[in-house]
Formats: structure tokens, sequence, C-alpha cells
């Protein structure tokens, strides 16, 4: 799993705490999709149908799993198709680096793929003299700036026009500032053009792909997409081993979940179905189509009944669109590929718990993302497990690092607190010592994080269980 | 979902405090007792009760929790309905108790005291079909619902029933009803920059309201924004919605 | 590539025995239907088609089957598309040929998407105004035509130039996408790519603000024959 380095999981959360611009602009952000994902689903028991639909579908896929993608595998060769294997991220890098080198590719462009983040592919090619190119409108913004997606979907999300503006203005040739949306879309328009005319080779991602027919499904607006996977004469596409379904008819209700939950559409611009390399008769397509199946942890995930459900997930982001955390701390904060409510439970089963269990505490269980998963994973209930992995007080964790949150002082916090509230007589003195002591109740520990925002809670002098005594209330 | 009866209109049921409602709020618990009582049903108070045990669950110290329920599920014996003013412990009983003891000896009482639980507000409109008379003077609130009684237990809707029922007292609701005040038990320790930027909001939506209380169905919540709202000096008070319903059907 | 070839083997013997141990198997599957999809009558299908593409500012014109070519003729002078893409061998290839092939003014010159590619490139992304395709039929639920490119009618047609014009049969509207694949027997073999598209090439990646026309055709205009 590499080496154990922390994150400044505090450090980034002041920051983005402090920062108003980035709060303003995730609040109108997340309120705009949601507001969306209500208006294209506006009827509640339809939604809740189509999602215990999803959830069946993808349980069935993750059921068969390895059928199904040995099934993918054959009919993805029989149609030309190229497949790869890779079980880690390094490996599968490589295996993007022998198709470039192979075809003396210098550049390859790139529709959005959270794989190839997960990947760390565009500064893997950098580091061998590749260039790669985002042709994402938000990832192409933030490429620029040197920066990583702080979103799911909307990668962008966290740029104003006016920094979009400096960005396109500092960064590329003979662009002049301008805030006018539509003439920074027309530069970048321009810019990419050129690109995918001469580009040898496109990277995508995959949505869906499907096992029947060996069939890798593409959503998009832009157009980008289809680009990167019909100009090139080579077309990679990346896609964690989850995303594999059964058949055909499984992808029309997961579509509707996924373009309504991730963008508030009921159909994007593009669905793009991919089959097979240009045939010969054909005038235009790729030469050769290759897929990348990335393991990356996700079959170590799948060994556990409860954590597998982690894989159900279809990428749509509106965790983290209803989250109350996400929406105060934003993407780059979580310090790792996947940020939200899923990259909480995601993150620590992939890197471990050492490096990214802390992810799991940024949560108050509040259950708004568990309420709007288009396929139903328990989110809430899966960041609890991770927490009990990261005690581990029966040793059965399965998750890498299970444990390492042990520790004596809270132990015997907690072992107090049993104590107190298994035997009424130590309840009693407990709370009748605190009630006495008024407002003067020390602030060290967790009363002082709670004091500074508020003031102390003020314990009655007489409990409830006293009142009830006195008061006559039967107490059998 | 159809409200869940006892058959005939019980004569007993059980209360259970919650542990913040004990030490912080007594006077809430006392009120939602005279509410019960008030419908001609006993209210049996067992004095072993402590905490639900959620804390400890949330937090990745299951074995402790696990003691703390199994001292409740012993408690509250009888096959008495388990009323439970918070939708936060309710929901721990009700829908986190099987699961906790699943695989173990203590299964089926576990799941037997979790088929028995109900929260207040749930009980008293949807059991009790209590309507009550609004003896108090004009005034506006306004309403929060903790995360677990709004998505765990579903019983916002029987809350605003009853604030309904009051014709003196307006209701104006919050912007962002439900987004979580920041409490989450241990999360406001834990986290406590995040869960203090959450409360932040939650009082300046309050303040927007207009309204002179704050009205909530769980301690947790309760304690959580009232200590804000007092550390910022806002004006708004802030009632369990049991205590507030008392006051006003009972003229004091 | 022998080691790679060895590497990829060895990957997929591993992933594969590490997925088979993983008791996936015993995942449980609710039994749940899928929600009923809607279903309409053929006008009803246009109506719909029409409304949702529109609505993402799709134009959409409905025509009587013999006036499409008038029809497009009246944009090509309207609009004074000077380049138009099109598959002479191709399902309304013969029928654009009638059409343009002439001496009024005002229309387009024809230019046939007949080689490879390669050599065309250039040629393509900057001097072409327009691109027509036929459409294998649309699905109203959604709002989307359906295109099966061909080597008649390649798959940069209907992406590259800043204009797509698609020609579309009111009799293959279908309720749904499942209900088109399964009628169509989709299953049986995919083509090399199917495609749906609801509407012209957008954004709202800055600030949320909608703009037309990023990497695929600006506009989109479906002509549905009746």
């Amino acid at each position: 799993m590499g080496t154990k380095t922390s994150f400044d999981f505090a450090g980034n959360i002041e920051g983005a705490l402090k920062d108003d611009q980035l709060r303003r602009n995730l609040r109108k952000a997340m309120d705009i999709l949601v507001e969306k994902r209500h208006t294209v689903f506006p009827d509640s028991n339809e939604l809740q149908q189509l999602r215990a639909a999803g959830n069946a579908i993808k349980r069935r896929a993750l059921q068969q799993l390895p059928q199904l993608l040995e099934q993918l595998e054959a009919n993805c060769t029989a149609n030309g198709i190229q497949v790869h294997w890779a079980e880690d991220t390094a490996q599968a890098n490589r295996i993007v680096l022998d198709i470039m080198r192979r075809h003396e590719a210098p550049a390859i462009v790139k529709g959005k793929s959270m794989v190839s983040e997960e990947m760390h592919l565009n500064h893997f090619l950098a580091e061998q003299g590749i260039e790669a190119v985002e042709t994402d409108l938000g990832e192409f913004i933030i490429q620029l700036n040197h920066e990583t997606p702080s979103h799911i979907i909307v990668p962008a999300i966290h740029k104003n026009k006016d920094e979009v503006a400096t960005i396109f203005h500092e960064k590329l040739a003979d662009t002049p500032y301008t805030e006018d949306v539509e003439e920074l879309t027309a530069i970048a328009r321009r810019a990419l053009r050129k690109r995918f005319a001469s580009a040898k080779v496109g990277l995508s991602g995959v949505n869906f792909a499907i096992a029947e027919t060996g069939t890798l499904l593409l959503v998009e607006n832009e157009g980008n997409g289809r680009m990167c996977t019909t100009a090139p004469d080579v077309h990679v596409a990346v896609m964690g081993l989850e995303k594999v379904v059964a058949k055909l008819s499984d992808v029309p209700p997961l579509l509707r979940l996924l373009t309504g939950s991730a963008t508030g559409q009921i159909i994007t611009t593009y669905v793009n179905m991919i089959t097979s390399p240009r045939k010969n008769d054909e005038q235009d397509g790729p030469k050769e189509v290759h897929l990348v199946i990335l393991d990356n942890g996700r079959s170590r995930i799948l060994a556990d009944p409860q954590l597998r459900e982690t894989l159900l997930c279809i990428r749509c982001g509106t965790c983290l669109n209803h989250c109350p955390v996400y929406v105060r701390i934003g993407g780059h904060a979580y310090g790792h590929v996947y940020p939200g409510p899923i990259g909480k439970i995601l993150t620590p089963q992939m890197e471990g718990l050492e490096r990214a269990g802390v992810l799991a505490t940024a949560s108050s269980l509040c259950g708004a993302c568990g309420e709007v998963c288009p396929v139903k994973i328990p989110i809430p209930d899966l960041i609890r497990r991770l927490r009990n992995e990261s005690y581990d007080q029966e040793q059965t964790a399965v998750v890498d690092g299970g444990g390492y949150k042990q520790n004596l002082a809270e132990t015997m916090v907690w072992r107090g607190w049993e104590l107190a509230n298994r035997v009424p007589a130590i309840h009693e003195m407990g709370t009748r010592l605190a009630g006495a002591m008024g407002k003067h109740l020390p602030k060290v520990g967790p009363l002082k994080q709670w004091t500074c925002v508020r003031n102390t809670p003020r314990l009655a002098r007489s409990t409830l269980h006293e009142r009830v005594r006195n008061e006559g209330v039967s107490h059998e | 979902m159809p409200p869940r009866t006892n058959g005939d209109q019980p004569n007993k049921v059980y209360f259970f405090g919650t542990c913040l409602m004990d030490a912080v709020y007594p006077d809430a618990g006392i009120a939602a007792i005279r509410l019960l009582q008030s419908q001609g049903v006993e209210v049996v108070f067992p004095p072993q009760q402590s905490c639900c045990g959620q804390p400890a669950y949330n937090s990745g110290f299951v074995k402790q929790a696990r003691a703390v329920a199994r001292t409740q599920i012993q408690a509250f014996a009888k096959p008495y309905p388990i009323v439970v003013p918070s939708g936060s412990c309710a929901g721990m009983m009700k829908h986190h108790y099987p699961d906790l003891f699943a695989g173990r000896k203590e299964e089926a009482a576990a799941r037997r005291f979790a088929g028995r639980v109900y929260e207040l507000f749930e009980y008293l409109v949807t059991v009790l079909k209590a309507t009550f008379e609004d003896r108090g003077d004009p005034t506006t609130v306004t309403w929060h619902s903790s995360c677990h009684a709004l998505r765990e237990m579903n019983v916002v809707q029987h809350a605003k029933t009853l604030i309904a029922q009051l014709k003196n007292v307006t209701l104006v609701e919050l912007a962002r009803e439900t987004e979580c005040c920041g409490f989450g038990g241990t999360f406001a320790v834990k986290q406590p920059a995040i869960s203090a930027a959450m409360v932040k909001d939650k009082v300046a939506d309050i303040r927007r309201t207009g309204a002179t209380t704050l009205l909530a169905g769980d301690c947790g919540c309760l304690m959580n924004i009232t200590g804000a709202m007092a550390h910022d000096g806002v004006a708004v008070e802030g009632r369990h919605l049991a205590e507030f319903l008392w006051e006003r059907t009972n003229g004091h | 590539m022998n080691s790679a070839t060895n590497d990829n083997q060895g990957a997929r013997k591993r992933i594969l025995a590490r997925l088979y141990a993983s008791g996936t198997h015993t995942t449980v599957v609710p039994d749940v239907s899928i929600p009923p999809e809607l279903s309409f009558d053929r006008d009803e299908k246009i109506e719909r088609l029409t409304m949702l593409m529109s609505a993402i500012r799709t134009e959409v014109h409905v025509v009587d089957n013999g006036a499409w070519q008038d029809k497009v003729k009246e944009l090509a002078r309207e609009r004074g598309w000077k380049r138009m893409l099109y598959g002479p061998q191709g399902p309304i290839g013969p029928e654009i040929e009638t059409a343009l092939r002439t001496t009024e003014d005002g229309l387009p010159e024809l230019v046939a998407y007949m080689q490879p590619v390669e050599t065309f490139k250039e040629e393509l992304f900057t001097t072409i105004d327009v691109g027509i395709t036929s459409t294998r039929g649309a699905v109203a639920d959604t709002g989307a035509v359906v295109l099966w490119p061909t080597p008649a009618e390649p798959r940069l047609m209907s992406l590259v130039p800043p204009v797509h014009v698609a020609v579309l049969d009111a009799d293959a509207i279908y309720d749904s996408m499942n209900a088109m694949m399964a009628a169509e027997n989709w299953a049986r073999g995919m083509p090399t790519n199917a495609l749906l598209i609801s509407g012209p090439s957008k954004t709202a990646d800055i600030e949320f603000t909608l703009v037309f026309g990023v990497h695929g055709p600006k506009e989109l205009v479906v002509l549905i024959r009746k």
C-alpha cells in the first residue's frame, strides 16, 4: 500500500472553513445540484422504486462479478477490443505507457476519468515525458492551474469565472482576459480542437461495461469524450472492475439514476456505446481499442459482505452534493482522489486505515447521503463500520490498519462511561456531581472544544431520575 | 407507513428519558410524562435506565455500547410500549439494537425490545390520537429535527401535527430545515471546527425566521444549538417540544 | 511484448482468483422490478420527443415525408451553409444528392465522406459547416435520437462539424431505450459504435452558466419525417 504518509486533514479543514469564497461557491453549487436532482425526479415513489431497482441490478452484478468480467473480456476480445488486467495503479500506468510507446505518441487526450486520477496517470506520464491533455472543460481548467478535481462530476466547481479568466489569460498563449463564459468556452474549444485532430491516443473512463455484448458505455455533455474515443488512432479505456453490469437491459434504469443524480438531467447530450475498433470497411473510429480493468484493492473490498456495498457506487457524486461536511470543506480537504461520503468509505479501504481512517471521523452520521444514493449504499453504516475497524475491539478487522486507533486513554473513558451507565448508583452520583457544579464544569478535553462556540451546558440540579421519584411517577 | 398500534388503547407505557434529558432537561422529561398521563395512560419509569448506547456505538466502541444496551433491554422487561422523547435514541433502539445483538443469544430479546420502541410524538399522534388545546399567547416558533428523527424514524410529520394543533402558535420553517446542526454526538468533539461551522449556520437560519422560540425533538440538538445561541447572544429560546406543548396546553 | 503479456496473464489470474474466493456469490439480490416504463402512441411520441429535445436547444422540425429535402434546402439557405458532409451510400444519400446537386444558388457544396479519415482530417475539422445523417430511430421517454454509424455514415459526421442535421422517421420512434433494444434485439450484436444524442453539445462547468457548442456540434437539427 505504499509508505505511511499522513495528510494534514485538520489543517486542510481549517483552511477550507476560513475560505469564504470557497464556501460561497460550494454552497451555491450544491444548492443548484440538489435542486436539479429534485426537479428531475418529481415523483418520490417512483424514485424510491428506481433506487431499489438500481440497487438490485448492481447487487446482481457484484454477485456474479468474476463471471461477468470473464464474459466481458470474452466478448470484448471477440469484438477486437484488447483487454488488460492491472492489479494496482502502477501496473495500470505501465500498460498505458506501453501503448503510448508502441505508437510513439508524445501526448494523450483524456476524457474525464476518476480512475485515471486514482492512477495519478498524468503525473506518471509527465515523468516519462508524455503530455496528458485534459479535455473536459472543468478538468482542462484545473489542469492549467496544476490542481486536482474537487468534485467527482464538476471538477472546477470551486472556481469563479474571474478565476477561470485569469487562468486562461495567464496559462494559454495569446489569450486575452475575459469573464464572458461563452468566450471562455470558445477559447477552450479552439485550444482543444487542434489536439483532438492530431492526437494518436485518446483515453476515457467507463461508466458501465456491459458483459452481455462486450460494450463500453460512456455518458457526457461536451463531446470531448466522443472526440477522445473516436478521433485518435488508439482508444484506451480504464475502468474499476466493479463497473461491469450483466445485460443491456440493466443500462436504462442505471442511466436514469446516474444522469438524474449527477447533474439533474433526464439524459446526457451523448450516450456513447463502444463495442469494437474500426472495422475494415469503416472510415473512422480508432484502429485499436484497449480496456484496462483495474483492481487496486477492490477485490479485497469485495470479500466482506458489508463493505462490499461500497462497490455499488456508480460515481454520480450526489452524496457529495447533499453532505453538510462536504459543502463546508470542499473536495481538496479530503486529501485523496475521492472526496465526500463515498470518499470517506472508499479511501480508507484502498489506502489503509492508518493513512486515511481519519476521514471516517468527518461525519455526523446525519444520513443525508444514504437517503439520496441512487443505488442505496448504506453510507452511514459503512462509516460506522470503518470506525469499528479503526478501534477493532473485537479483533475482527478486515481493513488494512485495523485497530490503529486503539489507545488506553480513550478506552478508559468509554469503560468509565459504560460503568456509569450500567450501574444506576454510579450514574446518579455522576450526574448529581456534574449538576452540582452548575456552570463550573472544568473546560477540559471535550468540553474545551465544545465551549469554543457554545456555552457550557447547564446540568440540572435534579435529574429526571430524581424528579420522577419525587413526583410519584411509577417506577417499577 | 401505517401507525403501529397495540391493539386496544394501551393503559401502561414505559418512558425512556434519555441520558441528556435526564441530566440537562429534566423539566422536558416531566412534561413528556405529563403529556402521556393526560391521555389516560400510566407511565412507568424503570430506575435502572440510563443511556441508549449510541455515543459508544457511533464511535467504534461496540463492546461498551452493547453492555449499556443490554442494561436498557433488561430494565424495560415487561411487554409495554417504550416511549422515547428523542428520534435519535428511539432510532438507535429500534433500528440498531437488533444489529448490535445479531448472531448473539440476546438477539431475540433485542428484536422484541426494538419492536416496542416509539418516538414520543409518533406515539402521541398515531397511537394515542392526542389533541391539544392551545392556552397560550400568540407566538412565533421554528422547528429543528434531529437527523435520525427525520431520516430513521420519520416522525417529523407528527411533531408538526402537534405544533399545528396550537392555534396561537405560528410556525416559520427553517430555510435549511433538513440540514444537520452539527451535533452528531462525538462528532462535535472529534471534528469541532466542522461542527462549529454547522451550528453557526443553523443559528443564522434560526435568526432569519424571526421566531422567538426554537422547538426541537432531541436534547442533543437542543443542547448544541442553544449553547451556540447563548454564546452569540442570540435572543431565541430553545425548548423541547414536549415541554413547550405541556406549557401551552396547561396554562403554566 | 512477452513479459507484458505474462504480467497481464498473472494479474488476470490473481485478480479473478481473489474475486472467486471473495464469497461475493452470496450477495443477496432483492427481488425488485424496474418501475414500469412510459408508453405513448405515435403522435405522443413525436410530441414528447420534440418537447424534450427542444428544451435542451435541439431544433426540431416535423415534416411530411416528401418534403424533408426542401426543409434541408430552406435551412441551408437561411444559415448560409457552404459545405455539407454526407454519406452517399447511406439511407438518405441519394435523396440528398437529388435535392442538392443542382444549379440553384445559395445551396452548399456536397462533400462525400468516402475515404478514411486520415486522408481527410484537416478538411473535416476545418472546412465543413454541417454534417447530415440518417438515424436508426429515437427514444421518446428520455428524448434522444439513436445513431448506429456505418461505413456509409461514419462516426465523426455527427460530432465534428459545428452543425448536425439528423433525419428521423416518425415510425422509428420507440417508447424507450429498453423498448428499442428489445425490439431490435441489440443483444444479438452491437455495432462498433452506437449513440444516443439528445441535443447540441453543452457545458455548465463554469459557475453553472450553460454554454452550447463545446466540442461537439453547436447546433443539432432533427427532421422528423412523417
